[in-house]
């Protein structure tokens, strides 16, 4: 049977659907990639002293892009990520501080801790939803911490893992001006944000979206859902383990802290500043938000809550395309209207 | 030859029996319709046949192929579809999308994690001419929001026949839709094609005496009366349960 | 060892009455209301610091403190209600979370600029410093103080919205918003004064649990996610769910801290992963089969 049995030959006037639906399309990924390569290079330019703190921006924005595919587009709210990020960081510490310096074998085995934290954990979440599967996930980072308390002997405990030296990266030493983790790590950003564009535009990642937006529908066309978001889930622990491995080895030090409550939350800030379920809004919100917080936190530490508190509240109360239009010309506007 | 076979289903919830050794079977090309009054578990029947409900007892067979234990995708996957009759359709994305998405899922590409969706022109090509045949292709490119909810209930209608099922449970397609955008979906449901099984759940008469060849007619979970049309409308007891005198 | 065990429960119950009491608040915008508050803890630290700053700079009796942070706590919640909160009742749980969470930044920005960041302490009266023999056993007068409003509470609550009229308003108002309106039932009263009611006792938890969790800026953040673990395990809107959720949660934490120190926190969350498996409804209630 084929679905011509179904044609019609009344009402020729109607408007036919591919003309309709010529505009439904996602841009390619190369195109969003290329953008974030020139503002890099770009950047290299005009800020040569800041590349540190560029970098460590170009290493959450791998993290928030992660995130974005479990809250954005998997519909997961999720206050445990920095478990799959921290899991990483420690695995390329650990690497680096017994086996080899070598960056990229430390950046392997961090993006499979991360992708196997999420992958083990992910088969106990994802069978909960909603508030349940939000606790759930408190509840696991708070253990995984906790055990890196308790494990000193290859964690460091309280003082973190330290001392260990990254070997050249194709060449080139990790100096004190951070241009080599820069280029390391803006380069990892534009691959992973490739990667995360081709899944979330292709079948796979469409089909998630359906499942965010409604299960019974999904279940009706005959979609696996545990499935579906357990390869999400591991997929992005593995980006979150890419980002945990990059701050270690380009700051040459892996702390607590990289697990913590405080880092899972900050995360899904920057990821609201920007606008969940779209990537490039994981991008642009971490760099707001870090931005910001550089420039606050060298005043004093409560006074950046007072910022940081009222841009959340702000960015709720009023729908975002007011915001924005608040600020871009009129131009920018109308396109992001029919985005 | 019976293409969908249902035996002695039994649903208790507790000690609410709501569907009580109710058997039914459909054939190829079958045009059936279930009646009865609200809270008759018309609706239950159908969850407990998709598989979105799990039976206390009874058997379920589709062609070769029991079903009875399987999870609702798996029986989707084997040709066994149902609608909703309150529309189910995820909220934000364009509806061309939609019915690519019930494809992906038909031809086993739901998987595929890499290649982008707007390269594989055959399915955006498919998704088109399903959206065509129901009338819908002036706003392919709208989210279900965006609709009225007539249209909203032919996209419904699209998608479980973009899955090309054998078999088709349609759970109240009319329900909802004012008068004005009736006919869109009479149209629609006419064209379904011959060799499909098809069982409706509908409160409309008129549309049930027109469509249906036989009609089951179900109270408080049991199988009242089974027959044709006119088996039906001269059946005493029903006429005083349901239908009422005038008919 | 005995002595051991029964410190471990005293201590164990003691705090786990003060998450409780803290807690029910939360539980009924979160269960009864439907509304994610994540600037519940600020209540709870309001009410410690208005008790702190009566006793200790103003030299106001500790009892006329208490009932004075109680009441501040709940006038605070109330006016938040009607003048923010309520407009985002219909928003997304995404939405309540991120603008409580902001909210609770405030606060946790603005206590500091008020009173510093060093920890407040509430000096407590001499009826409540010491011991109480009880014949059986000494007790220290602060935890029986502790206990027993913890179990006043439990019943006040399961009393207020079981077998009052209010409770019946507040849980038809909750069910069904159109049809509570037209049985003339005035949902802005009700809601408000559901919500001063849980942001009052979260002011007496801050206050009687100020010895066990130290008054600071960061209160409100940091024992936020205690108490959101007490309320899911609990089960949402079920009062006494989160009192046994809390006494068994407390228990396990101060038992790891007694005897297994280096782990911290591990067997609290390690519990509340279990029992949230065991029981996903809530742990007086059996899961669906």
């Amino acid at each position: 049977m084929t679905t011509a049995d179904l044609s019609t030959t009344s009402n020729p006037s109607a408007a036919n659907a591919a003309m309709a639906s010529s505009g439904v399309r996602n841009t390619a990924a190369w195109k969003h990639c290329a953008v974030i390569a020139l503002l890099g290079v770009v950047a290299w330019f005009v800020f040569p002293n800041q590349l540190s703190l560029l970098a460590r921006i170009a290493i959450m924005a791998i993290l928030v892009i992660s995130l974005d595919l479990v809250v954005g587009y998997a519909g997961l709210a999720t206050l445990g990520h920095a478990a799959l990020y921290g899991v990483g960081a420690y695995a390329a510490g650990i690497v680096a501080t017994r086996l080899t310096g070598d960056p990229f074998v430390g950046l392997a085995v961090g993006a499979l801790a991360g992708a196997i934290t999420a992958g083990i954990s992910g088969l106990l979440l994802l069978r909960y939803e909603g508030f349940t599967f939000l606790m759930l996930t408190v509840a696991v980072a708070q253990i995984i911490q906790n055990l890196a308390s308790k494990f000193s002997d290859l964690t460091g405990g309280s003082d973190g893992l330290s001392g260990f030296s990254i070997k050249p990266l194709l060449g080139f030493s990790f100096d004190m001006q951070g241009r080599t983790g820069y280029v390391y790590a803006v380069t990892l950003l534009i691959v992973c944000y490739y990667a995360a564009k081709r899944v979330t535009d292709s079948p796979f990642g469409l089909s998630v979206q359906g499942i965010h937006q409604s299960r019974p529908r999904m279940r009706a066309l005959g979609a696996n859902i545990n499935a579906q978001l357990w390869k999400l889930y591991t997929f992005a622990g593995l980006l979150a383990g890419i980002a945990g491995a990059l701050s270690a080895q380009t700051n040459a030090i892996v702390g607590l802290d990289s697990l913590s409550f405080e880092i899972s939350a900050e995360i899904l800030v920057m990821l609201i500043l920007g606008g969940a379920g779209r990537l490039y809004g994981a991008l642009l919100g971490t760099v707001i938000f870090m931005l910001l917080h550089h420039t606050a936190a060298t005043i004093n530490p409560y006074h950046w809550l007072f910022v940081i508190g009222g841009m959340l509240m702000l960015v709720v109360l009023v729908p975002r395309e007011k915001l924005i239009g608040w600020m871009l010309p009129k131009a920018w506007r109308n396109k992001m209207r029919r985005a | 030859m019976n293409l969908l076979t249902v035996r002695c289903l039994h649903k208790s919830f507790g000690g609410l029996h709501v569907t009580n050794d109710v058997s039914l079977a459909l054939a190829p090309g079958a045009r059936v319709a279930l009646i009865g009054p609200n809270g008759a578990g018309k609706t239950t029947l159908i969850n407990l046949m998709s598989g979105a409900l799990s039976l206390s007892s009874g058997s379920i067979t589709l062609g070769d192929q029991d079903l009875t234990h399987l999870p609702q995708a798996r029986r989707v996957k084997a040709g066994l579809v149902r609608t909703f009759q309150i529309t189910t359709l995820a909220a934000h994305l364009p509806i061309v999308r939609q019915i690519e998405m019930a494809l992906h899922e038909r031809d086993g590409m739901a998987g595929h994690w890499w290649q982008p969706v707007d390269t594989l022109k055959s399915v955006r090509d498919e998704a088109c001419s399903v959206l065509d045949a129901v009338g819908l292709g002036a706003v392919a490119a709208r989210t279900p929001l965006e609709l009225a909810y007539g249209e909203q209930r032919l996209v419904e209608l699209a998608l479980a026949m973009a899955l090309r099922p054998r078999v088709l449970l349609l759970d109240e397609p009319m329900a909802g839709v004012p008068k004005s955008e009736s006919q869109a979906v009479l149209r629609a449901l006419d064209k379904l094609p011959t060799e499909l099984a098809v069982l409706i759940i509908e409160h409309d008469m008129d549309l049930v005496f027109s469509f249906a060849q036989r009609i089951i007619v179900l109270t408080e979970g049991t199988v009242l009366a089974e027959g044709t049309p006119d088996d039906i409308r001269k059946h005493p007891t029903v006429r005083d349960a349901y239908l009422g005198h005038g008919s | 060892m005995l002595t051991m065990l029964a410190n471990i429960l005293i201590d164990g119950i003691a705090y786990g009455m003060v998450l409780f009491i803290i807690a029910v608040g939360l539980s009924i915008t979160l269960g009864l209301m439907r509304f994610i508050n994540l600037a519940h803890g600020a209540f709870a630290m309001t009410g410690g610091y208005v008790a702190a700053w009566l006793v200790r700079v103003q030299g106001v009796n500790f009892w006329l403190a208490l009932l004075a942070a109680v009441l501040t706590a709940a006038l605070i919640g109330a006016l938040l209600e009607a003048l923010v909160l309520r407009r985002l009742y219909r928003r997304s749980e995404l939405d309540q979370v991120l603008f409580t969470i902001g909210l609770t930044f405030v606060f946790v920005a603005t206590t500091n600029l008020l009173f510093g960041a060093e920890v407040q302490l509430i000096p407590l009266p001499l009826l409540l410093s010491g011991p109480v023999d009880l014949g059986v056993r000494t007790l220290p007068a602060q935890r029986i103080l502790v206990l027993l409003a913890g179990l006043a509470v439990s019943l006040f609550s399961w009393w207020a919205i079981n077998r009052t009229r209010f409770g019946v308003w507040l849980r038809a108002t909750v069910d069904n918003r159109e049809a509570a309106a037209a049985l003339g039932i005035h949902i802005r009263w009700v809601f408000g004064l559901a919500f001063a009611f849980g942001a009052g006792l979260a002011g007496l938890g801050g206050v009687l649990g100020a010895e066990l969790m130290p008054l600071e800026p960061y209160y409100a953040l940091k024992y936020m996610v205690l108490v959101l673990v007490v309320v899911s395990v609990g089960g949402m809107g079920n009062i006494f769910g989160s009192l046994a959720a809390a006494l068994l949660l407390g228990t396990v934490d101060t038992a790891s801290k007694y005897l297994a120190s280096g782990y911290g926190s591990l067997f609290f969350f390690a519990a509340m992963m279990l029992l949230l498996v065991w029981r996903p409804n809530g742990l007086l209630i059996k899961a669906k089969a």
